[in-house]
């Protein structure tokens, strides 16, 4: 670990006021707000939030498939210095799969069901690593060894429908390992599984990705997931990040009030409780998001300035948060504390 | 089986009893294709003879990874199913006879999992929660029907005036309230729910779990909760069955259940989970995955997966065998070899 802070001066992704935006008949609504994050080398960036909070549109928006009409509308987007929220479509295919992989949530859909996996694996590898046919068909093999597909060498000429669900997700890490990418965009990657095979999903994910130094943008709504697998977690509600800091802390001792009633109203598996703590209301549809903060219809400890004044993130002794409380200026200080020991502000 | 005879009360049936069920489905291929290919028919044992009761006012839930066959017991347990074998038996009378009488009909009800697809999007929420009165024709006046629909949309933290709108302009958190409500308007004392809360974000999943509970205790309600989500399941059930490929594996009491789980596959689902306390910590997942349960493995179903295994586990299916409170299905704890 303490190696890796050298490098930490250089992020290998480096998101800059991101806003993202889709025009209909009734106006323009945004999907992202100013959001701006950083993931370093061999670093598993957790991004988290309810549906609709955004964290899928800033995979898309990283790997360059934002669903049309949606656009980037403000902001940057840079891998390892280099700006890639501008490119060219074709110049951004070819960094798409070398430099950057991307794990979607629902492996039938990601495969194509006509070509086998051994076809799809190749193609993939052809089109990035400069090698021959045969030396490809090796290197395919090789890699659904790795992610541990028994048999490897008979089942590369089979079709995706002919492996289990947990099968064809390891298929599809290898394919979006296989060219040994330096990013690796995952959203959801265990969600249509059953827990004993998203337990071995994730410890392969994570074997993988620490052997090879990969960076891992993880996007779930499974905070079990996160806490066992992320080194930094971002929280997003209404298109903004909420909260971004160590995971033990965001977890621990949540600074954001939303982030606070996220963990709190996970149920706890170690003991039963009367009642959950439970964040009445939803989150705003895009098209309703209030002035202020979006979050201040639902949050215990709103004061005035909320309502009228948007917060950018603050500084939240570990964390980083876009509350009021944690203004120095605001009259109005943290009233709540997190769950966990850490004492802050 | 001597389980069933435990029910609470004196005297009072229990609410659900379902004795040795199980229900086949033929997943033969065409008769043609069949004879062309010289193939024997094929038959899928999606619940393949489980036994339980639910006494009244209390909450069994069924847990397992996709294709256990939870749900299909769901189904058999309101009649959505037939069964093939063994029998259904609803407050003392067998399903089958209790579904042909409206008035017994009415006293189940179910909520399904996904609160976008079991809502008709072009019907008013008035029209939805008003079905069941209507098909029941228990308050044949609209005033009295509209009356009755405001009070069950407050009683699950919606309003009256919502009943006037349509499915779309409410959020998944606040549609399964309606199918909540929808399941309620009929009076009944039992409720099927498959899954109520896996469609929806955890903050929200908070709030039906809470309406859900707190409905419980107002109105004596009896549920069968299936669900994938111990967390969950922990936080409602008074019992706990946990199923594997058809069959029960364990069943018992949910505390006695996460305090002293006893079936190796229990324990593997719950060293699974990850939570929120391990920051960092490196487990052993279950290796392997769930068979086929159109070619079961012979002897007890998980043995190919479990630590445990030997000959006996190979050659002898398990039955239920009496642990404490706990009933389990396996070898290994029958001669205490779990225990080494």
């Amino acid at each position: 670990m303490n190696n890796l802070s050298a490098k930490a001066a250089a992020p290998l992704l480096e998101v800059r006021n991101l806003r993202v935006e889709f025009p209909t008949r009734r106006g323009t609504l945004t999907a992202l707000d100013d959001v701006s994050f950083s993931i370093r080398a061999g670093e598993v960036l957790g991004v988290v939030g309810e549906s609709g909070a955004g964290k899928s549109m800033t995979g898309a928006a990283i790997i360059g498939l934002l669903e049309p009409p949606g656009r980037i509308a403000r902001g940057e987007i840079l891998l390892d210095g280099q700006r890639i929220d501008n490119l060219p479509r074709e110049k951004m295919r070819r960094i798409r799969g070398k430099q950057i992989g991307a794990i979607f949530q629902d492996p039938l859909t990601t495969l194509n069901p006509l070509y086998t996996v051994g076809r799809q694996l190749q193609e993939t590898i052809l089109t990035h690593l400069p090698m021959t046919p045969a030396q490809a068909r090796a290197r395919a093999i090789h890699w659904l060894e790795e992610v541990g597909i028994p048999g490897a060498a008979q089942r590369i000429d089979s079709y995706p429908h002919e492996f289990s669900g947990g099968m064809r997700q390891r298929v599809v890490i290898a394919l979006a390992l296989c060219a040994e990418p330096r990013l690796v965009v995952a959203d959801e990657p265990t969600t249509a599984l059953d827990v004993s095979i998203q337990a071995q999903i994730i410890a392969l994910l994570k074997r993988l990705t620490r052997e090879h130094g990969t960076a891992v943008m993880l996007v779930t709504h499974d905070m079990g997931v996160i806490a066992e697998t992320a080194d930094r977690v971002a929280v997003m509600y209404a298109g903004r990040l909420a909260e971004i800091g160590p995971v033990r802390e965001v977890v621990k001792a949540p600074r954001h009030p939303y982030s606070a009633g996220l963990m709190a109203s996970i149920p706890p598996l170690d003991r039963k409780v009367e009642h959950l703590a439970q964040i009445d209301g939803a989150m705003p549809r895009l098209s309703a998001i209030p002035r202020g903060c979006a979050y201040y219809p639902r949050c215990p400890h709103v004061f005035e300035r909320c309502r009228v004044e948007r917060p950018d993130l603050i500084d939240a002794g570990t964390t980083r948060a876009a509350c009021w409380l944690h203004d120095p200026a605001s009259e109005k200080q943290v009233p709540f504390s997190g769950t966990g020991s850490t004492v802050h502000v | 089986m001597s389980d069933t005879a435990r029910s609470q009360g004196a005297g009072q049936p229990p609410m659900l009893e379902v004795r040795d069920v199980a229900r086949y489905f033929d997943v033969s291929r065409p008769l043609l294709q069949r004879l062309l290919a010289r193939e024997g028919k094929r038959t899928l044992r999606a619940v393949d003879g489980i036994s339980f009761a639910i006494p009244r006012g209390t909450t069994l839930s069924l847990v397992g990874e996709s294709g256990c066959g939870k749900s299909t017991v769901a189904r058999l347990a309101v009649g959505l199913y037939g069964t093939t074998r063994g029998e259904v038996v609803f407050d003392g009378n067998d399903l089958s006879s209790a579904r042909a009488d409206a008035a017994q009909r009415r006293r189940m009800q179910m909520i399904f999992q996904d609160p976008y697809a079991s809502l008709n999007p072009r019907w008013r929420v008035l029209d939805i929660v008003a079905e069941p009165l209507r098909a029941f024709g228990l308050l044949p006046d609209r005033a009295a029907r509209e009356k009755r629909v405001g009070e069950l949309l407050t009683q699950v933290g919606l309003s009256p005036a919502d009943g006037q709108k349509f499915p779309h302009e409410f959020s998944g958190g606040q549609r399964q309230r309606i199918s909540i409500a929808r399941a309620l308007s009929s009076n009944p004392e039992f409720l099927v729910c498959d899954e109520p809360t896996s469609a929806l974000d955890v903050s929200v999943q908070a709030q039906i779990l809470n309406l859900m509970k707190d409905l419980q205790r107002r109105m004596g309600l009896t549920y069968l909760f299936i669900s994938h989500n111990l967390a969950v399941v922990r936080q409602v059930s008074d019992r706990i069955g946990v199923m594997y490929l058809g069959r029960l594996v364990e069943l018992a009491p949910s505390e006695t259940l996460f305090e002293a789980p006893r079936h190796p596959y229990t324990r593997a689902l719950m060293e699974a989970i990850p939570d929120l306390d391990m920051t960092g910590r490196e487990r052993i997942p279950v290796g392997g995955e769930v068979p086929s349960p159109i070619s079961p493995p012979s002897g007890c179903a998980f043995n190919p997966r479990c630590p445990l295994a030997n000959d006996r586990c190979r050659r002898e299916r398990p039955g239920m065998t009496r642990a404490g409170a706990t009933l389990v299905a396996c070898h290994a704890v029958e001669e205490g070899r779990d225990r080494q």
